[in-house]
This record gives structure tokens, sequence and C-alpha cells, in this order.
């Protein structure tokens, strides 16, 4: 014991120092917030690495529970965004006019499932027979023609688009009446066919195509695309025209469903007309 | 002996206030700052006890400390210059030791010897200081930088300042 005192009064000076050492770092982590959060986050560190290890087992016991409960936060989480939600909303406008009966109506519908990149497209849009959407009306967007109502449910309808090996639109040049039938070849989204334009006729590249007013389908001149370039064949009465079409369909979102109220009416016609022909 | 502790308590006050007042708002771009006050330290007399040698360099650090708001810092680098003077002192005695009131300064030990002496003890605040005060290892030469020019600024002005203040220096 006494050695003890004799080496602590013999260093006396070092401890002195040590001890004005200790007020000063106290002083310093006292008062200034930079050093503190440096050394309480240092000191954090060793009990945050044992609890963390802790914890660690501890989550992984508990992986299974917790992944349901989240599942289940989710899902509920899910069911309460707006997208969840389907629009029943519809805007349909007729006008009542009594000099100008009116043909066509518009539904506006938002696309729900699209694809370009298959041989037959076809689109999902929100609105169905609740709504009025029947078969075989057409579907247009602000930008040009998009497809055909191939099947309708209670609140959605499939379209079969531009870019489907069985649609034919009717299509014929601005400037001049001439017309043929608008055909899509599978390669390129952006890219149509138009087929059976007789050689006689004169374009150029750039001219504008619209849909002709025969199809009961897409009233008269909504836009199809432009003249990209064509090509006559030797000893071929047509041309083969490459049309760009007006409609981007890879990021279509809403586009307008046609309903032409005088459709049955035009059909009725015909079918009559043809079955007395026939007798 | 009166007159003695008169002289030290003046220079005491007359460097913290040039410290304080003056050198404490002149930092050139960022990286010098000349702390001309540590002389005080540097120029106590030999003989001193250690022990009041180390109560003397933490009130001064305290007190410049509470000047320029930063507790702590200039205490921790002064107590440990003090610490470290009487080791310097003895590695740079005279073959004939110092004289009994003799305290270390350019007129009584000689130009070279006092800028030996304060460049030694200059270096060791600054660097005491400066990673106290950036309190991290990741900037480590950035701060050596500032440690070395600090130093040179500080030396600079105590060196002067050994020459316009205090009594004429008469070769003996």
């Amino acid at each position: 014991m006494r050695s003890l005192f004799l080496l602590l009064w013999r260093n006396n000076f070092t401890l002195l120092f040590l001890f004005l050492w200790t007020i000063c770092f106290y002083l310093i982590i006292r008062n200034n917030n930079f050093q503190q959060v440096s050394v309480f986050n240092s000191t954090n560190k060793v009990t945050a690495s044992v609890l963390e290890a802790v914890n660690y087992v501890k989550e992984y016991i508990n992986l299974k529970e917790n992944n349901a409960s989240l599942a289940r936060e989710n899902a509920r989480l899910k069911s309460l965004l707006p997208d969840a939600y389907y629009e029943n909303g519809v805007v349909k406008t007729i006008v009542a006019d009594s000099t100008r009966s009116q043909q066509y109506s518009f539904i506006t519908s938002r696309v729900v499932n699209n694809s370009v990149n298959r041989r037959n497209n076809y689109l999902t849009l929100d609105k169905g027979s609740v709504h009025g959407v029947k078969k075989d009306m057409g579907v247009i967007s602000s930008s040009g023609v998009v497809g055909i109502v191939k099947d309708v449910s209670e609140h959605y309808c499939t379209v079969m688009s531009v870019l489907h090996k069985n649609t034919r639109i009717s299509t014929r040049f601005k400037n001049s009446n001439y017309f043929g039938s608008l055909v899509w070849d599978g390669s390129d989204s952006k890219i149509a066919s138009l087929l059976e334009v007789p050689k006689h006729v004169k374009f150029n590249n750039g001219d504008t195509l619209v849909t002709t007013v025969y199809s009961t389908i897409f009233p008269e001149g909504v836009m199809v695309g432009i003249v990209s370039g064509s090509e006559l064949k030797p000893g071929d009465n047509f041309y083969a025209i490459k049309v760009r079409l007006s409609t981007n369909f890879a990021n279509l979102s809403h586009v307008y469903i046609v309903d032409n109220l005088l459709k049955s009416e035009q059909l009725g016609l015909e079918a009559q007309t043809l079955s007395t022909d026939d007798n | 002996m009166i007159t003695e502790l008169l002289v030290f308590l003046f220079r005491f006050l007359i460097l913290i206030l040039v410290q304080v007042v003056v050198l404490n708002n002149v930092q050139f771009s960022g990286f010098i700052n000349p702390f001309v006050y540590i002389m005080f330290i540097m120029m106590l007399p030999v003989r001193m006890p250690k022990t009041f040698l180390l109560l003397a360099a933490f009130l001064t650090g305290l007190v410049v400390d509470v000047f320029s708001n930063t507790m702590g810092m200039h205490a921790a680098a002064c107590v440990f210059m003090a610490y470290v003077r009487p080791t310097v002192l003895r590695i740079m005695a005279p073959r004939d030791g110092y004289e009994t009131e003799s305290s270390p300064s350019v007129k009584e030990l000689g130009f070279t010897w006092f800028l030996i002496y304060a460049a030694t003890l200059t270096f060791i605040h600054h660097f005491i200081l400066f990673y106290i005060e950036v309190f991290r290892f990741s900037e480590f030469f950035t701060t050596f930088l500032r440690v070395l020019l600090s130093s040179v600024a500080t030396l600079l002005t105590i060196m002067i300042s050994q020459y316009l203040f205090g009594k004429p220096i008469n070769e003996k």
C-alpha cells in the first residue's frame, strides 16, 4: 500500500495532467455538439452491435410470422389505394338536335392492358356492357384509329388492335377518294401496309390517310397514318404502300369507344336488300 | 518576486486580449489561425513547479476557450503542451544548466534556441488542438496541413513579438 502511494506521489505530475485532460475532454464533449455526437455514436456502436446480433437471431425466428403480417398489411393498404377502385362513371355525350340526327357517340375509356410485340395484339379497356359497349364497335384515340372491340364483359372489353392479323381497316387518301385496306404485317408496331390501291392512283409520300365512310365501325375521316413509301411491282395492278401509323400503340392510355347509333339501321337495311336480292 | 508575478500577469492579460480580440478574427483562407497566446506558457519560469505549470496552462487554455466558444479544446492542447514542456526543456538544456531565475525567451537563451523551443511546443499544441477540433482521422492530411501552416504563422508572430515587446534585448 505504501509503495502504491509512493508511486502515485512520484507521478503526481502525470496524474495531474491526466486529471486535467479528463476535465478538458469532459468539457469538450459536454459543450460541443459535434464531438458529443461523435463520442456517443461510437459508444452506441458497441452496445448497438451487441443488440443488433441479438435482434438478428430474434428476427430470423419470427420471420414467417412477420412475413405473414406484412403481407396482410400490404393487402389492406393496397385495397385502400385509389387504383383499387373501379371507375364506374362513364362520359357519354348524346346531343339532341332535330335537324341533324347524331350518328356517333363516344365512350371515354382507359387502357388497362396492352401489347404491341405479338403478332396479334389486343388491348383491354375498362368499359363494358354496363356502359353500353358492344362487340364490333370502333376504338380511336386522340391521334388516330386503335382497333375494334372484340369481346365485352360487364366491366371490360377487349379490343383487337390495328396490330392484328385479322384487322382490316378501310382507309382512303384524305385528298382523293381512292381507298384500300390497311393491314399489319407483324414486324414494326409503327408501320402498317395499305393494300388494294390501284396503280393509276397518284399520291406522294407524306399524304395523309383517314378512315372511309364505308365502314360502319369508324366515323369518316379519323386519322390513320401517313404514306411513308410505296412499291409497284412489275405486272402488279396494286400498290404496296407503307403507312406510318399515327397512333403510338406503345403508350396508349386514354381512348374513345365509338358507338355508331345508326349502325343497326344501316346493317339491317343492307341485310334486307341482300336477302330480297337472293330471292 | 512580486514584480515578476505582475509581469507574468500583465503578459497573460495582454496575450489573451490580443488573441481573443485580434487573432481569433484572423483566418487566412480557413487554414491559418495563429495562436500567439501560448507564448505565455512557453515563457513561464524554468524552475516553476510542474504542477503549477499544468494549472497555469489549464487556466490559460480555459480563458481562451471561454472567449472563442470552444470549451475545453484549447485547455486540452495547453495542458498537453505544459506536460511535455519539462521534457523539452531537459533535452534542450544548455551545457551548464539553466540559470535559477531564467524563463525561456530570445533575450535569455538566444534566437536559435528559442526558435527550436517555440517551434516544438507550438507544433505540439497545434497538433493536439486541430485534431481535437476535427475529431476524426479521416481528414488526416488536410488537418495536418492546417497544423503545419498555422504553426508557422504562430511561430512567426511569437518571434516578432519577442523583439517588439518586453525589455530591449542586450547581448550580454
